[in-house]
């Protein structure tokens, strides 16, 4: 074997080992899903009542979650970017929690919020007989609080690496705060928006412990794809495996987009 | 948020110029004091800008070039003085009043152009009167006569991405003059650009300022830029004025050493009693104007002294001996320093060099004529 060519930053032959067993250990699990997938009875897994109902309230619900984060998630960031606030840090430090902490701690916590004793939930009961746990909105409510960090945090990373130069640059020639942001900031946070957007949605499609505690399990109702994958499980795993396959689609579906549009051409810009 | 400027609906927008030299209805001139105020930093310059003047502002780097431009434009808000743009006033922090930048009508060419990457040039020149409530296609249809004015036609679907330096500068230009403003301000025009464009670019620009009818302020660290660009020049040092006056007078009599190096020209201090001066440090030189007493500064272009390896015979008033202390080649002349005193720079051409066979060290003779001296109080 010759060694020339082979350049000194490359890492030594052995390194290959540990590196093969990593590839093998996150890729096994997949090809599992696919060797032992009902292919012969697929069609009439999928169309059945119960998976329909799940995969349509998990695309229903994943897709609302991430248009609520983009309404009120992309201001947040914005304010966390730009605006000089007493609590900024605080409140950066609040957007990263949902991240770390476990999603059925969450759900609890929701509850305590939002359920119908809760905090601020008991007035929305009262006043507007709005009742977000066990129900479809609560359902989104789970995926958004689990979801929308990892947009606020992919927007307000990328305005803060942001040239606001070109943003002066824009007020020079006339435009306000909101049309500079309409006409000159989005446009360049795009990238960021797409990437944020996709991971959202991405994440909320698999959310299961903050959805089961604070949502329920209703099918049809509240029971989403991996709540359904769940329930399967237990009666039969070969229906689990075929919804799995559904997710799994959509997940390399979302890291496929990711990578050939955004996040590539992102890096670098 | 209520202070949002808005989207511009409520400025008044002049009727979109013409290009082709037509003014706008009226021309005021920019004046005021500028003082800002920072940590470690502190400006503090009064400017008269009149309509169709182009002035100069030249210094060395962190004079507080750039803080100026951007205080008149309002990215910078002012700690003392006031800047007034005709009768209205754009800041004045004792009267707590300051007009946001994207009213005050002001265009500005900065030094990096920072356009729009994500549209097209002809966008990024329609930008301007696209924010000021036009709808696209008008935009559009104000900005086509600018591009065809600074010869960007062909480049109207291009990306900035795609532009070299010098197009990337006249489409900043053209967008800053598509919003019709009131006053233009530039900053480092041409400092992006490579030393061949530069000179074309400079020609252009100078022409280009020429036919805008309101006052004009470029902002350069380059001597040559602001002789070329410019009516009038003023050089700030440390935040301070330290001269100002006609682009000629400035380059034929520097008031600081600063300027004197931009120049390339000698500047000697001294003390003139009926054409002759002790210089400070040493030395005495003849000069033929004998009006000046007192107090002088004396410049002297580097090839007006002529370098010799003996004592020369001519009709010069002025002869010195000294001492080779530096030989620098710039383009097709030899810049050779002479520790004297005086101490000067001396120009020679390359061939003179080696008839002298001059090195490091060695003992010189110098000569200049009275009448290259140019004297005058300091």
């Amino acid at each position: 074997m010759s060694r020339r060519g082979r350049p000194i930053t490359s890492p030594p032959r052995i390194v290959a080992i540990p590196a093969v067993i990593a590839l093998l250990f996150l890729g096994l699990p997949i090809v599992g899903l696919l060797f032992r997938a009902p292919w012969s009875n697929l069609g009439a897994v999928l169309t059945s009542r119960t998976s329909l109902d799940a995969l349509r309230l998990s695309l229903v619900t994943a897709t609302a979650a991430t248009m609520v984060a983009f309404v009120i998630g992309v201001p947040l960031a914005w304010m966390l970017a730009r605006a000089q606030f007493p609590g900024r840090r605080l409140a950066r430090a609040l957007v990263t929690v949902p991240l770390v902490l476990p999603p059925v701690v969450g759900g609890i916590a929701l509850l305590l919020a939002f359920g119908r004793r809760g905090i601020v939930g008991q007035y929305f009961e009262s006043c507007c007989g709005v009742t977000l746990a066990f129900t479809a909105p609560g359902v989104v409510v789970a995926e958004a609080f689990v979801a929308m960090p990892f947009l606020i945090i992919t927007v307000e990373g990328a305005l803060r690496v942001l040239d606001a130069r070109v943003e002066e640059a824009a007020a020079t020639l006339g435009a306000g705060r909101l049309t500079i942001f309409r006409r000159v900031t989005l446009p360049l946070l795009a990238p960021a928006l797409v990437a944020g957007g996709v991971l959202t949605f991405a994440r909320a499609l698999g959310e299961f412990g903050a959805t089961i505690t604070f949502a329920g399990n209703l099918p049809g109702v509240t029971q989403t794809l991996p709540l359904a994958v769940y329930v399967g499980l237990e009666g039969d795993p070969s229906e689990a495996v075929a919804l799995s396959l559904i997710l799994l689609a959509v997940s390399v579906g979302a890291l496929v987009l990711l990578r050939d549009r955004w996040l590539r051409t992102g890096a670098s810009a | 948020m209520a202070a949002d400027g808005g989207v511009g609906m409520t400025r008044a927008m002049p009727v979109p110029s013409v290009p082709g030299g037509r003014a706008p209805a009226e021309t005021f001139g920019l004046s005021g004091r500028i003082g800002v105020e920072r940590e470690g930093f502190s400006l503090d310059v009064a400017l008269d800008v009149e309509p169709g003047e182009v002035v100069g502002v030249l210094g060395p780097n962190g004079a507080g070039k750039s803080t100026l431009l951007r205080a008149i434009c309002g990215l910078v808000p002012l700690t003392h003085g006031r800047i007034m743009l005709g009768d209205a006033v754009l800041d004045d922090p004792e009267a707590d009043v300051m007009m946001p930048v994207n009213r005050r009508g002001i265009g500005v060419v900065f030094q990096e152009y920072r356009l729009f990457e994500h549209v097209s040039v002809l966008d990024n020149v329609a930008f301007g009167p696209r924010s000021s409530g036009s709808s696209r296609a008008a935009a559009r249809l104000v900005a086509h006569p600018w591009l065809d004015r600074l010869g960007l036609a062909d480049l109207a679907q291009r990306k900035p991405s795609q532009l070299s330096g010098g197009q990337a500068q006249r489409v900043a230009l053209a967008r800053a003059l598509a919003c019709n403003p009131m006053a233009l301000l530039l900053d480092e025009p041409l400092a992006a650009l490579d030393a061949s464009t530069r000179l074309e670019v400079r020609s252009e620009l100078r022409d280009h300022l020429r036919d805008f009818a309101g006052p004009t302020i470029v902002v350069t660290h380059d001597a040559i830029d602001a002789l070329v660009l410019a009516d009038r020049i003023v050089v700030i040092e440390d935040g301070l004025i330290t001269q100002q006056g006609q682009a000629l007078e400035v380059a034929r009599r520097p008031a600081t050493d600063y300027v004197a190096r931009l120049l390339g020209l000698n500047l000697l201090r001294g003390h003139a009693i009926d054409g002759e001066v002790t210089v400070d440090g040493g030395g005495l030189l003849h000069v033929a104007d004998r009006s000046v007493f007192g107090g002088v500064l004396v410049a002297i272009r580097p090839n007006a002294i002529l370098l010799h390896a003996d004592r020369p015979d001519g009709s010069a008033r002025n002869v010195w001996t000294g001492t080779v202390d530096g030989i620098e080649v710039i383009g097709d002349r030899v810049r050779v320093t002479v520790v004297g005193p005086p101490t000067v720079m001396v120009d020679v051409t390359s061939g003179a060099i080696a008839e002298l066979h001059l090195a490091r060290g060695d003992r010189v003779w110098l000569s200049a004529k009275a009448t290259e001296l140019e004297v005058y109080r300091g």
